[in-house]
């Protein structure tokens, strides 16, 4: 309910002068600076990727981000403060200047990249949208859901992509539409939907929030792409180039095998590449108007992606999910991240 | 008006200096506010284009012709994903109408019940009535929707083990299903015998109410009316070959499958709605009996008529005076609390438009159209009880 109050007031800002300030295109990072920290908005809690523990601290992948941001440009992961988001309102959160990225599981399309004023800043996670049913219905895939309740959340492309699933496969279906991911949830565990669909990360992360997880089963079918990254406003290219760069040097690190434990032997090390990506040699960062070590403060703070990656939803942790399409390029998976040079 | 209430000073000539003339001031003042407001409308909309513009935000309504591409569960008009935004705030917009239409008959019939109810003399109907206005309208309106909804609803059984009745009528955690009319030829034919049927019946009715002026002679005008409404179109059903069918629902694989089902969303919001505004209204209903002076009752009995014709011709149309006014802004807090709708995933206006909103970028437009419909909304029902609190107003002669 306070979201469409949040969006009204939109409306009210970007018509009454509250973002006058945008008409000059600020700089971003100055204005990060100054305020002391960054202002980061996440999903409303979602398993592994953006969730408060029990001391209200946010933990998981998309935190994360946020985190290694904080540290590029403060050399302190505390310097972020969250924004929780319902699916519906994070454009408009980024857009009205609320927010100053978006990590919240979103998925890169065009439609949002050209005509919503944004830019996408890269992928932090490669997933695709999938279903859950309840074991005792006995469906083995997809195709046979002709009839079935789907509960879905409001304002996303899961929206978009079921209603084409079953449009393109000729079922029948009826959508029962939540604004939050929480809502959605407690409406399948209850009874109201047959079915339970979002990214597959997500049914992973929300399955362990249901009364009786185990009585619930994933099918197969995985209907979409969903390439899932942070995303800033349009206009500041300094600012998307610092977001892009953070996210890089995360999958550089890994590449590099620099982690928190070895970092400080890496700075010794001789290997020309390394010792560039670290800052010991030329000046990348400066170029991105954060200071040479800024990779050893992401590193330091944050860790690798791999480390970020087993940390919030590796095979470890209760979602348990394996490295798949998010591998390095080198493992055989999508993640690849340009040179840092 | 007469001559007299002319200000004297407007005929003659002024007598105080032009900047102290109270007619120029509020002239001067009125402009200055205008101008103030025209700047503050200009500033909002040039800095609104300035920032959209800036963002590579498409500005215009040209989106509402745009495919929509997602689903909606409850659908008046026919509803496919091809089609378009336009349309599908149009089914929000219906939906939004529907459960104010509903609510306002059922909250208005429950309110009057609940009104009089309040001031009976028996001492357990007036309690019951006092706790139910106590409780309902000092809770939150968004908690009571969730309660029917995850607390009440939700509870039903699922669609396999659903209660029946007469396995025609079924209701289960997905809703309330009943058999859906089908309309085969000649189907035409009963809606024009009920067309008739009310026309006429209004027609015997005001012919009776001439009659008994004239004449003292009274007509049975309930009887006479229903049997028209109801008879006629019986009777053509019968005449044109029974030509309705219905569709009944099947257990299917996940639900049921045919007959119509109202979705539980909307039983929770209506009934919430209905509810919490007929608490409301009771009090209004009370108020307005209670301003009616106890003498008009006891005038009427003196007259020797029979308690209900007092409380029908003498006490109720008087009360109404006083209740229309009020009544009014219960029905308008009505339809623009469905709006909380949003919570529990009705497709209302708010719901639907906010999706749309989401799928495309434009806030100012949709939250505009949202603006417009529940302005016009609101502005058309004014006017209808307007137009009805005059109708009954005290004709003084």
């Amino acid at each position: 309910m306070k979201r469409i109050v949040s969006t009204l007031a939109l409306g009210a800002a970007l018509g009454l002068g509250a973002t006058a300030a945008l008409a000059q295109a600020p700089s971003t990072l100055r204005n990060v600076q100054n305020k002391g920290f960054v202002q980061c908005g996440v999903t409303q809690g979602l398993a592994g990727f953006s969730m408060p523990d029990s001391a209200g601290n946010w933990t998981g992948l998309d935190v994360d981000l946020c985190r290694a941001v904080a540290a590029a440009i403060f050399n302190d992961p505390t310097k972020v403060r969250f924004s929780p988001l319902s699916a519906k309102d994070r454009f408009t959160a980024l857009q009205s200047g609320e927010i100053d990225v978006l990590s919240r599981n979103t998925t890169w399309t065009l439609q949002r990249d050209t005509s919503l004023g944004l830019n996408f800043a890269g992928i932090n996670y490669y997933d695709g949208q999938g279903f859950m049913v309840r074991k005792s219905l006995n469906v083995k895939s997809a195709r046979e859901l002709s009839g079935a309740s789907v509960c879905v959340q409001t304002g996303t492309t899961t929206e978009l992509n079921v209603a084409d699933f079953f449009r393109a496969n000729n079922l029948k279906y009826e959508p029962v539409v939540f604004a939050s991911a929480d809502e959605t949830v407690k409406a399948y565990d209850s009874g109201r939907c047959d079915v339970f669909t979002t990214d597959a990360s997500g049914l992973y992360a929300e399955r362990v929030k249901l009364a009786k997880p185990d009585d619930h089963v994933v099918l197969p079918e995985i209907i979409s792409k969903e390439p899932l990254g942070p995303v800033v406003r349009h206009g500041d290219d300094q600012w998307l180039d610092i977001v892009k760069w953070v996210h890089f040097a995360m999958i550089t690190a890994e590449e590099l095998n620099i982690t928190k434990a070895n970092l400080d032997q890496m700075m010794q090390s001789t290997n020309p590449e390394i010792r560039r990506v670290l800052g010991v040699e030329g000046n990348g960062g400066e170029a991105l108007g954060l200071t040479k070590d800024w990779v050893v403060r992401i590193v330091r703070h944050v860790g690798n992606y791999a480390e970020v990656f087993d940390r919030n939803v590796g095979p470890s942790t209760r979602l348990g999910i394996s490295r798949g399409l998010n591998a390095l390029w080198t493992k055989g998976g999508l993640q690849y991240a340009p040179p840092i040079r | 008006m007469t001559d007299g209430t002319l200000p004297a000073r407007a005929t003659g000539a002024p007598k105080v200096a032009f900047f102290n003339d109270p007619k120029t001031r509020s002239l001067i003042f009125q402009g200055l506010a205008l101008a103030l407001l025209v700047f503050v409308i200009f500033t909002a909309v040039t800095n609104a284009v300035t920032n959209l513009r800036n963002q590579n935000i498409a500005g215009g309504f040209g989106f509402l012709e745009q495919t929509a591409g997602f689903g909606i569960s409850q659908t008046p008009i026919a509803w496919a994903e091809s089609m378009s935004y336009g349309r599908a705030f149009l089914i929000g917009l219906l939906n939004t109408l529907l459960v104010a239409v509903v609510g306002i008959f059922f909250a208005t019939l429950l309110g009057f019940v609940v009104g009089v109810a309040r001031l009976s003399p028996n001492w357990v109907i007036s309690k019951i009535a006092y706790w139910y206005v106590e409780v309902i309208r000092n809770l939150p309106l968004l908690f009571q929707i969730l309660f029917w909804y995850l607390a009440v609803l939700a509870a039903m059984p699922t669609p396999r083990n659903s209660h029946s009745l007469f396995g025609l009528f079924f209701a289960n955690q997905r809703g309330i299903t009943v058999p859906r009319p089908i309309f085969e030829a000649g189907a035409g034919a009963i809606g024009i015998a009920l067309l008739v049927g009310i026309v006429a019946a209004f027609a015997v009715r005001s012919w009776a109410y001439k009659r008994q002026a004239a004449t003292g002679q009274q007509f049975p005008v309930a009887a006479s009316m229903a049997g028209l409404i109801l008879g006629l179109p019986i009777l053509a059903y019968f005449l044109s070959g029974m030509p309705i069918s219905f569709d009944y629902a099947q257990q299917g694989r996940f639900n049921l499958t045919g007959g119509m089902t109202l979705i539980p969303e909307f039983v929770a919001l209506t009934i919430a709605l209905v509810a919490y505004t007929a608490a409301f209204i009771g009090e209004i209903v009370r108020a307005g009996i209670q301003a009616v002076s106890y003498g008009q009752t006891e005038a009427g009995r003196s007259l020797g008529l029979a308690e209900g014709r007092i409380l029908n011709l003498i006490v109720v149309p008087q009360a109404l005076r006083v209740i229309i006014p009020p009544l009014t802004s219960q029905y308008l807090n009505l339809a623009k609390n469905s709006s909380l709708a949003v919570g529990i995933g009705y497709p209302d206006m708010v719901s639907v438009g906010g999706t749309i909103l989401n799928q495309t970028g434009q806030a100012i437009e949709i939250i505009a159209m949202w603006m417009g419909c529940y302005l016009t909304i609101s502005i058309v029902t004014s006017i209808f009880m307007n137009w009805y609190n005059q109708r009954i107003a005290l004709v003084e002669r």
